[in-house]
């Protein structure tokens, strides 16, 4: 389980984050959303270290990650796996490589572990086989997959998941939706997932959490969100022509 | 104003000097970058050494003049500037836009795309990962290049300066041979690692705080070679006014 406590960040005089706290629970998807600007992205880097909050802590099963140094955070830190909005596959390595980077860096297994450790990775993403390509010759959907395999290439406790379904197709968004309840569910990984994509909250959104203007406005589960008053989140959730036509039936 | 990012470079060379997650991991990584930087400059550091050699020798015979001053003296001139400021200053002038521009825009890519991001979320040390390869491998090429450059400037110097009728081979062998101070030789090597580690250190904290997109990342690279020339060309002085 991840706890966040009170989060503060601002940037100049910007106050993006204004004490957020929330609970993410083990074995389930939860989804942090909101509109642009809403300091969803924000949250997700004060959460992974990326972005140090001024204020409040942020607790992986009772350990306090915001207290700790660059060389203790470094236990945690092999704990967790994340999949980046651009993917952020090093360029200048083969698929297989990219996988086998955390491994290769934090284990002492022989090449054939880690080739075996890799080649399921990819199975498990439906990516078998594509061992050798290079992230410049994959489709924007496949770099997604690839992420999601090296993300979780070390067996991560905590996966963390940012806009998974930007720039990609309705079908293939689906299908890495799925792909990412699947795991958690497989592994009972704390995931948190950044999106404002209304197909990802409704199939995948066990818990979620509705950001606006850098504070916490709503919490519930996809069931709860289409039956709440709330007007901000009625707003951000029913804002398509076709979710407002499905609001009417 | 020069405080805030020279205290930024400070602090960031101190986390590219932490101790590497797995040595055998940087190993291969060093050599990679020994091929990148040191044998793909070969081509272009020969050209330049070659043609200031040349350069070199043909301006100066045409400034003695006097039948006073034999003509071995050309020779001597050529191999003391060679050693001392051609091949040094002029070869990483020329690595700093060669080597000094990719750094700077492969590790500015990276930040954009989130790679960097990647590497510290898997609990790399990304500075060290991504820049300490390249400063120990510039500091062991560099000084390598350096010498070749210096071999080949006395060379143009030579064809040059026989093919035109300057000087004769044996006023030219007098030349290079008489009165060789071998300290003008310690100099240049401390040019040469110096001058390396510039290059690689400053372009990198160019690419490595680039913010933005595409733009940034050809920003960055350009500021990285004229920072970078601007502080060659400085500590060139300095070492000058120390050592000499």
């Amino acid at each position: 389980m991840i706890e966040i406590k009170n989060i503060h960040k601002t940037f100049g005089e910007n106050h993006v984050l204004q004490g957020i706290s929330a609970e993410f629970a083990e074995g389930k998807c939860n989804l942090i959303i909101g509109g642009s600007g809403s300091g969803k992205t924000t949250l997700l880097k004060c959460m992974v270290g990326l972005h140090e909050p001024e204020e409040g802590s942020v607790i992986y099963d009772g350990r306090d990650f915001t207290r700790m140094n660059f060389a203790t955070r470094i236990e945690i830190r092999t704990e967790i796996g994340m999949l980046f909005q651009g993917s952020a596959l090093f360029d200048s390595m083969n698929v297989e490589d990219n996988i086998m980077f955390p491994i290769n860096m934090f284990t002492n297994q022989s090449h054939k572990e880690k080739l075996d450790r890799a080649n399921f990775c990819l199975e498990r993403v439906n990516l078998a086989g594509k061992n050798k390509l290079f992230p410049a010759e994959l489709s924007g959907g496949m770099k997604k997959r690839v992420g999601i395999a090296r993300a979780i290439a070390m067996t991560p406790k905590y996966l963390f998941v940012d806009e998974p379904n930007s720039g990609l197709d309705p079908k293939t968004a689906i299908i890495i939706d799925e792909l990412i309840q699947e795991l958690t569910t497989e592994y009972n990984t704390t995931t948190v997932v950044v999106t404002h994509d209304m197909n990802s909250v409704m199939g995948i959104g066990e818990n979620i959490i509705f950001l606006h203007e850098g504070k916490k406005w709503w919490e519930g589960t996809n069931k709860e969100i289409s039956s709440t008053d709330n007007k901000e989140l009625n707003e951000f959730v029913f804002a398509s022509k076709f979710m407002q036509a499905l609001q009417k039936k | 104003m020069i405080f805030h990012p020279l205290g930024k470079y400070i602090l960031l060379l101190k986390a590219v000097f932490r101790r590497p997650e797995k040595w055998n991991i940087y190993k291969k990584e060093i050599f990679h970058e020994m091929v990148s930087i040191g044998v793909g400059s070969l081509g272009i550091i020969a050209i330049i050494s070659v043609f200031l050699g040349a350069v070199t020798t043909v301006q100066t015979a045409f400034q003695l003049v006097s039948d006073l001053i034999p003509k071995s003296v050309i020779g001597m001139i050529l191999r003391d500037s060679s050693i001392l400021e051609l091949s040094p200053t002029i070869s990483a002038v020329v690595l700093a836009g060669k080597v000094g521009s990719s750094v700077a825009s492969q590790i500015g890519t990276m930040r954009v795309t989130e790679q960097i991001d990647a590497l510290e979320i898997m609990g790399i040390n990304s500075p060290g990962y991504l820049i300490l390869p390249k400063i120990i491998a510039a500091v062991t090429t560099i000084p390598l290049l350096v010498i070749i450059s210096i071999g080949l400037s006395i060379t143009g110097g030579y064809f040059a300066g026989t093919a035109s009728g300057a000087l004769t081979e044996q006023d030219f062998i007098t030349g290079i041979t008489t009165d060789f101070n071998t300290f003008t030789f310690t100099v240049c090597m401390v040019k040469a690692v110096i001058f390396a580690f510039i290059i690689t250190s400053v372009s990198a904290y160019q690419g490595f705080y680039t913010s933005g997109g595409a733009l940034e990342v050809g920003q960055s690279s350009t500021k990285a070679v004229v920072i970078s020339c601007i502080a060659i060309l400085f500590s060139d002085y300095v070492i000058a006014q120390l050592l000499l």
